[in-house]
C-alpha cells in the first residue's frame, strides 16, 4: 500500500480524503498532520458557532470514529518542521514520516495589521475554533466593547456574532464602503444601514493608527486621532497563504504554492490544495473551488486525472436577515452598460453589468430570490439581448420562463448543481428523497449533505422537496416548536446547551419567547430539555408537566385516574397480587385490566384516593410504573432459560436488570422495551423502542420499532456477547436519544431524522463515547430514581393537589 | 343584590401557574393562580367534552384542558378556536394584606355576554 502524508486537516484536504476513501478505501495508508489540536471541521460555519446558533459538535466534519474507521494516523497538535524531498520524509516535531505521495494543505494565516499594540492580550484574529472561543469568552463579560478591524465577509460575521452575544460592536473599514470586494457602493450602504439597525456601529475610511493598553487592550486609535474604547479587538482584514514550509522545501512559490491543473506542485510527488495554492495566477478563499480542487486531486492520486479550471464565484453573507449576493465582475467601465433597480422603501437594490450582450456581474441586496438564475447566466455567458427589457426583474418576468418558482426548479436538469459547497446536484437530492423516504430538511441534509454547509441553498432544497413529495411535504414539520417562538425544537435544544440556559424563564428571556410564560406545548418540552441537559441542577417544574406526569397517574375521560405499579420484567408474586386485590376492594376500583406491557392497570381511581392507594401499594413493595410518563415504561420479557425449552439466555433476568437500572429516567417520548429469549421472539421485541433478541451467540440489540399509529419493525443496532455489554449498549443508546430527541419524538422518528450512521458512530463504533453516554445516564439516575408515589403518599409533595382546598356547603351557599 | 363572599383559602395554597378545586352545590369549581398572582375561578368542566380544567396547564391567563387541549381564557371563560363555547366564571378577590382568597358564587360581573 502506498504511503500518503497530508499536512493540514482543513476543509480542502478533508474533502480529498473523503473522496479517496469513498472511491478506493484500500489505496493509501494515510498520516494526517494538523497544527490545530483537532481534526477537520466546517470552518465556514464558525460564525453560527460564534452567534450561538450552532454548537461546535454540529460543525465537526470528521470525528475520531471517522478517522479510526479509515485507519488514518492522526498527528493533531503537532507542527511539521520540514519536508525533506530527497529522502521523501515529512519531519514532524515528534518524528519523521516517510511518504510516497505528499499533500500540502497548509491553508492560510490571518493578516495582522502591522500597528503598535497588535500583540496585546485581547487582540485576536478570526480564523479557527480557538479564536471563536476567545470571542465567546470575551463577550461573556457584561457591557464589553469590541472593535472589529475589517468590514469584509469575515469581519461582519464576527461583528454580528459578537453583537448577538451582547457586546457593543464597532466595525472599522479602510475604504469607503463595506465588503468593497464583493459589493458596490449602493449595496454597501444598504448593508451598513441594516447593520446599524442591529446596533452595530460602522466607521468607513477608518485607518487604524495604533492599539492602546497596558497589560490588556484598552482602546483603538485611528489616524484622525479618534479613540475607541475596546475590551476586544478582532482583526479580520484578510488572509495570506501559508507557504513557508513549501518555500523551505524548495517548491515553486509565487504568492502561493504554484500548482498545475492536476494540483501538482513543481515536484510530481507533492500535491497542494486549498487556500495555500496558486493556479494560473489566481488565489482561492471560498469553499466551492477548494472542493473542486479536492475532487481533481483525489482523482489524480487514484490514476483518474481531471483538470481544474477557474470558475466564476458568488458570495453570500451569513448574517441572518442581511440578504446580499454578488457574482462576477461588476466594476463600471468602457463598453459596459448597467441596469439598476431600486426600491428604497423595501431596502431592495439590484445592479446588473452587461458587456458584449453577456451578463458579467450582478449585485443584489434585500431580495436575492433570483440570485442563482443570474449566476447561471454569468457562468453560461448566454446572450441576454432578447430579455434585456425585463432582465432586472428576474426569471419570472421572462416570456419563455415560467412564473412559478416551483416550475423553475422542476425545469432544472438532473445534473444542475444545487449545493455549491458540497457539489450536490438536483438528481442526487430528488433520488435520495424518493429512495430513502426522506420528509424533512434535516433528513435530506443527513443523507445528501445538500444545504448542510453554509445553508444558502436551503430554499432550493425545500422547493425540491416540495416538488418531489407533493402534498406529503410539510415544511411546518420542521418549523417552530409552538406559536410562542420561531425556533424549532432542534434550535431550542442546541441553544439551551450553547447558552447554558438552566431555567424556563431564562430560556424564554434569552430566546425571546413571544408569550410571557409559554403554552401547554412548549412548557413541557422545555421542562424535559432542561431536566435532561442539567441533571441535579435543574429543579423539575411540576406546573409545566402534563397532568399525568404531575400526579403520576393517567387521567381518564371522566376525570378519574388509572394506576399501574411496576412489575419488574413482568414478574409478580402472590403478595403483590394480594396487595393489589386489597387496594381494589378498599377503594372500590371499578376496573382491573392487564396491560400490553405485562402489568396490571387499576382504572377509575378518584384523585382524592390516589395518595392512599399509593401508600398501600408502596407498603407491599411496589413503586410507580410510570405508565403515564414520557419515560421508561415497561421491559417485557419471556421466560427464557429459566423455563422455556427453546430459551438461549436468561431473558427475564436481563429484562429485570435493564428495568432496575433505567427506571425513573425521563425521555423525549415514552420508551417501551422487551427482551426475547430466542428468535421465536415471544416478548415481541422487534416492534419496541428498544428490543433484545437472545441467541446462542449472545444478544442482538434492536431499536426504533413502532406498533402504534405507525407499524415498523426494529433495526439491528449491533450484536454483543455478554449481558454487561448489552446493558451498556442499551443505556448509551437511550442516553443519546435523551440528548438529541425532540420532545414527543419517538425513537424511530429520531433515527429517521439523524440517520443510522451517526447513531452507530456514537454508540457502536466508539467504545469511549459509548462509555461517556452510559456514565451520563448513570449520573442523571442519581437524581431521577425516586419513587414519586412514595413522595406524595407521605404528604411530603403537593398535599393540596389531591383534595379540594375548600368546600362550600349548600347551607353556606344559600345564605 | 349584595354579593356573598366565601373564604376559600390563602393565595399560597395554589402554586403559581397552577390550580386547586373547591366543591360547591353548583359542582366543582377550579381556582387558578397565574404567574402574576392573579386569581380566577371557573366551573371545573371544559365546554368541549367536560374535562377537568383544574388539571390543565396554566399559561398567561389561560388554561389548556388536559383531555383534548382546548384553551380557555380564564377572565372570560371563552374557549379559543372556531367551535366557541364558554365556561361559567366566578368572581374572586384577594385581600392584599392577609392574602386570603374569597369566592362569590354569583357569576362574575363585567363579563361580556357571548351572544351580544
Amino acid at each position: 500500500m502506498q504511503k500518503l502524508v497530508v499536512i493540514g486537516a482543513g476543509m480542502a484536504s478533508g474533502r480529498v480524503l473523503e473522496t479517496l476513501f469513498e472511491t478506493d478505501p484500500g489505496a493509501f495508508e494515510v498520516t494526517l498532520f494538523n497544527a490545530e489540536p483537532r481534526g477537520n471541521y466546517n470552518r465556514i460555519m464558525l460564525s453560527p458557532v460564534l452567534s450561538g446558533e450552532k454548537s461546535f459538535e454540529e460543525i465537526v466534519t470528521h470525528d475520531d470514529a471517522w478517522y479510526g474507521a479509515n485507519r488514518v494516523v492522526c498527528r493533531f497538535g503537532e507542527k511539521v518542521v520540514a519536508i525533506d524531498r530527497t529522502r521523501k520524509v515529512v519531519v514532524g516535531e515528534n518524528g519523521e514520516v516517510p511518504y510516497d505521495k505528499l499533500i500540502v494543505a497548509t491553508g492560510s494565516v490571518p493578516f495582522i495589521v502591522p500597528v503598535e499594540g497588535r500583540d496585546l492580550p485581547g487582540v485576536i484574529t478570526y480564523r479557527d475554533l480557538d479564536d471563536t472561543n476567545r470571542m465567546i469568552e470575551a463577550s461573556a463579560r457584561a457591557g464589553g466593547r469590541a472593535v472589529v478591524i475589517g468590514g469584509g465577509l469575515l469581519g461582519l460575521e464576527a461583528a454580528a456574532g459578537l453583537r448577538l452575544r451582547g457586546m457593543e460592536v464597532t466595525v472599522l473599514h479602510l475604504t469607503g464602503h463595506l465588503m468593497d470586494r464583493q459589493l458596490d457602493e449602493a449595496a454597501g450602504y444598504l448593508l451598513r444601514r441594516d447593520l446599524e439597525k442591529r446596533g452595530i456601529s460602522v466607521m468607513t475610511r477608518a485607518s487604524t493608527e495604533r492599539i492602546l493598553g497596558e497589560n490588556q487592550v484598552e482602546a483603538v486609535e485611528l489616524a484622525d486621532g479618534t479613540r475607541l474604547a475596546a475590551d476586544l479587538v478582532v482583526m479580520a482584514v484578510g488572509i495570506r497563504p501559508s507557504v513557508e514550509l513549501a518555500k523551505a522545501a524548495g517548491l515553486a512559490v509565487n504568492r502561493a504554492i504554484v500548482v498545475d491543473a492536476q494540483m501538482r506542485t513543481s515536484d510530481p510527488d507533492v500535491y497542494a490544495v486549498g487556500e495555500c495554492v496558486e493556479f494560473n495566477g489566481t488565489l482561492f478563499g471560498l469553499v466551492a473551488p477548494l472542493y473542486e480542487q479536492a475532487k481533481i486531486l483525489a482523482g489524480c492520486l487514484l490514476g483518474r486525472p481531471g483538470s481544474f479550471a477557474v470558475k466564476e464565484l458568488s458570495t453570500k453573507l451569513k448574517v441572518t436577515g442581511c440578504d446580499l449576493f454578488s457574482a462576477g465582475d461588476f466594476a463600471a467601465g468602457d463598453g459596459r452598460e448597467e441596469i439598476v433597480l431600486r426600491d428604497p422603501a423595501q431596502g431592495v437594490y439590484r445592479r446588473l453589468v452587461i458587456e458584449d450582450d453577456r451578463l458579467v456581474g450582478a449585485v443584489m441586496y434585500g431580495d436575492t430570490g433570483d440570485a442563482n438564475w443570474f449566476f447561471d447566466l454569468i457562468r453560461e455567458g448566454a446572450p441576454v439581448s432578447a430579455m434585456r427589457e425585463t432582465l432586472i426583474f428576474g426569471q419570472s418576468y421572462q416570456g419563455t420562463a415560467p412564473l412559478d418558482p416551483m416550475a423553475a426548479v422542476a425545469a432544472l436538469p438532473d445534473d444542475a448543481e444545487i449545493c455549491g459547497c458540497n457539489g450536490v446536484c438536483k438528481g442526487k437530492i430528488t433520488g435520495a428523497i424518493t429512495a430513502k423516504g426522506l420528509t424533512s430538511l434535516d433528513e435530506v441534509r443527513a443523507h445528501t449533505k445538500a444545504s448542510a454547509s453554509c445553508g444558502t441553498c436551503t430554499g432550493l432544497v425545500e422547493q425540491l422537496m416540495a416538488m418531489t413529495l407533493g402534498a406529503a411535504y410539510n415544511p411546518a414539520a420542521v418549523k417552530p416548536m409552538c406559536p410562542c417562538t420561531d425556533l424549532s425544537h432542534g434550535d431550542v435544544r442546541r441553544l439551551i446547551v450553547a447558552k447554558e440556559l438552566k431555567s424556563i424563564p431564562e430560556v424564554m428571556q434569552e430566546l425571546e419567547w413571544k408569550t410571557s410564560c409559554g403554552c401547554a406545548k412548549c412548557r413541557p418540552a422545555l421542562n424535559y430539555y432542561l431536566l435532561a441537559d442539567w441533571p441535579g441542577e435543574y429543579a423539575d417544574d411540576d406546573q409545566s408537566r402534563f397532568i399525568n406526569e404531575r400526579v403520576h397517574a393517567n387521567i381518564q375521560k371522566d376525570g378519574t385516574y388509572s394506576v399501574v405499579p411496576r412489575m419488574w420484567g413482568g414478574l409478580t408474586s402472590a403478595s403483590e397480587l394480594r396487595a393489589i386485590a386489597d387496594v381494589v376492594d378498599k377503594f372500590s376500583i371499578p376496573t382491573v385490566k392487564c396491560t400490553g406491557g405485562q402489568r396490571i392497570d387499576m382504572l377509575g381511581v378518584k384523585k382524592e384516593d390516589l395518595p392512599a392507594v399509593w401508600a398501600d401499594l408502596n407498603a407491599a413493595g411496589m413503586v410507580s410504573g410510570a405508565a403515564y410518563g414520557k419515560a421508561l415504561r415497561t421491559v417485557k420479557t419471556c421466560v427464557g432459560t429459566d423455563w422455556c425449552r427453546f430459551g438461549t439466555q436468561d431473558s427475564t433476568g436481563l429484562g429485570v436488570k435493564i428495568e432496575r437500572f433505567m427506571w425513573g429516567s425521563w425521555t423525549p417520548a415514552k420508551v417501551k422495551m422487551a427482551v426475547s429469549g430466542c428468535p421465536r421472539n415471544c416478548a415481541e421485541a422487534t416492534c419496541k423502542d428498544v428490543g433484545v433478541i437472545c441467541t446462542d451467540a449472545g444478544y442482538e440489540i434492536h431499536f426504533a420499532g413502532a406498533a402504534g399509529l405507525d407499524i415498523k419493525g426494529t433495526e439491528v443496532l449491533t450484536q454483543v456477547k455478554t449481558e454487561e455489554e448489552a446493558l451498556e449498549m442499551i443505556v448509551a443508546l437511550v442516553q443519546l436519544y435523551r440528548e438529541q430527541g425532540h420532545y414527543l419524538e419517538r425513537i424511530y422518528k429520531w433515527l429517521k431524522r439523524v440517520g443510522m450512521e451517526s447513531i452507530r458512530a456514537a454508540i457502536v463504533e466508539d467504545a469511549e463515547k459509548r462509555r461517556h453516554y452510559f456514565e451520563r445516564f448513570a449520573y442523571s439516575q442519581r437524581f431521577a430514581q425516586r419513587d414519586p408515589w412514595a413522595d406524595r403518599a407521605s404528604g411530603g409533595v403537593a398535599p393540596h393537589e389531591f383534595r379540594p382546598m375548600a368546600e362550600i356547603s349548600y347551607r353556606e351557599a344559600a345564605e | 343584590m349584595t354579593r356573598e363572599w366565601h373564604r376559600i383559602g390563602l393565595l399560597t395554597d395554589i402554586p403559581r401557574r397552577g390550580a386547586r378545586c373547591v366543591t360547591s352545590p353548583f359542582g366543582r369549581i377550579a381556582v387558578f393562580r397565574t404567574a402574576d398572582d392573579e386569581i380566577f375561578a371557573t366551573e371545573d368542566r371544559c365546554p368541549h367534552r367536560g374535562g377537568p380544567l383544574s388539571q390543565g396547564i396554566v399559561h398567561d391567563a389561560s388554561v389548556t384542558c388536559p383531555l383534548h387541549n382546548a384553551v380557555i381564557e380564564l377572565a372570560t371563560g371563552f374557549m379559543q378556536g372556531p367551535e366557541g363555547g364558554r365556561v361559567r366564571v366566578f368572581a374572586t378577590r384577594v385581600d392584599p394584606l392577609t392574602r386570603v382568597i374569597e369566592l362569590s358564587l354569583a357569576e362574575a360581573a363585567g363579563v361580556p355576554e357571548a351572544a351580544e
